[in-house]
């Protein structure tokens, strides 16, 4: 069996401030792009993964920190 | 009494908290890599940039070599005292409640700033009067202290907050000004501003020096 290609969204928990995402709203209006709020800026992670069903534990141990951060695993389908 | 200061790639912090643990007792080094925490009774992680804090600060160096050792160091009771780096680095090995945050303004921060001691009576901090100020520089980019509600309160209600920045001096955003926390044991210490930086009057303070003599007069746990 080969490898899965997977991507890790990691995002800064709702409640807490992120400081990055309130930058780039700031940021967006000096350029002339207006009507933009809410902004959270987060990472990517790509990997390929033998076996998919343990990436919520690699999120938990490391690609994420549970207790500031959300994480959502999205799994490429077969000829995807 | 016998301090051990882990150097991690990165570490940058490494020497002056040697030198500091020198003033009061032995310091030997220590490495990431071995597994083998040379009989020390403190161990000190130091400040830097671990494994150039790739992932989040401290990340990485949580599962280096030597951390297994002193996981287990530090559940058998231990000193454990993480600096800046070491902070981040024991957070995120669960030893120390809370995570640290970029600070509030993005920036990198270097100052000197006024800290109150909130608890006196913990073995790092027993040879302060409670209420105690001190001055000892920060030096960070990820400093900004967190904690959910819950734990937060938690934490105040059993003292566990030891060091906040007095008022006006919060550099980082830190919630409720927090600059230092100890575990519910009591025995493993983080602090994001720099005692091993503020231990002779020559570079501006020797205040940081009492958080390592308490150790001495605490003795080793027995």
């Amino acid at each position: 069996m080969g490898a899965v290609k997977a991507r890790v969204l990691v995002r800064p928990k709702a409640g807490i401030l992120d400081p990055q995402g309130a930058a780039v709203a700031r940021a967006l209006p000096a350029l002339g792009f207006e009507g933009v709020s809410e902004v959270r800026v987060g990472r990517l992670i790509e990997l390929e993964v033998a076996d998919p069903a343990r990436l919520p534990e690699m999120c938990e141990r490391l690609l994420a920190n549970p207790l500031i951060e959300d994480y959502e695993v999205l799994v490429e389908r077969d000829g995807g | 009494m016998k301090f051990g200061v882990i150097s991690f790639p990165g570490s940058c912090d490494d020497v002056d908290a040697r030198q500091a643990c020198a003033r009061v007792g032995e310091a030997v080094a220590l490495w990431h890599a071995d597994h083998d925490l040379a009989g020390v009774d403190v161990v000190v992680i130091p400040g830097g940039f671990s494994y150039g804090d790739y992932l989040r600060a401290g990340a990485i160096a949580r599962f280096a070599p030597i951390m297994t050792e002193v996981i287990e160091f530090a559940r058998e009771g231990g000193y454990v005292m993480g600096i800046c780096n070491g902070f981040q680095v024991c957070c995120e090995a669960g030893l120390l409640p809370g995570a640290l945050l970029t600070n509030i303004e993005r920036r990198f921060v270097c100052r000197q700033v006024t800290l109150e001691l909130v608890n006196a009576s913990t073995p790092f901090t027993a040879a302060l009067a409670p209420g105690a100020r001190l001055s000892i520089p920060v030096k960070h980019t990820t400093g900004r202290y967190y904690a959910p509600p819950a734990m937060l309160a938690a934490l105040h209600d059993a003292g566990q907050v030891v060091l906040r920045y007095a008022p006006g001096q919060n550099p980082n955003g830190s919630l409720d000004d927090i600059a230092g926390v100890i575990n519910e044991r009591g025995n493993v210490f983080g602090l994001m501003p720099h005692p091993e930086h503020a231990v002779d009057a020559l570079t501006g303070s020797s205040d940081g020096l009492a958080l390592f003599s308490s150790l001495v007069a605490a003795g080793a746990p027995a």
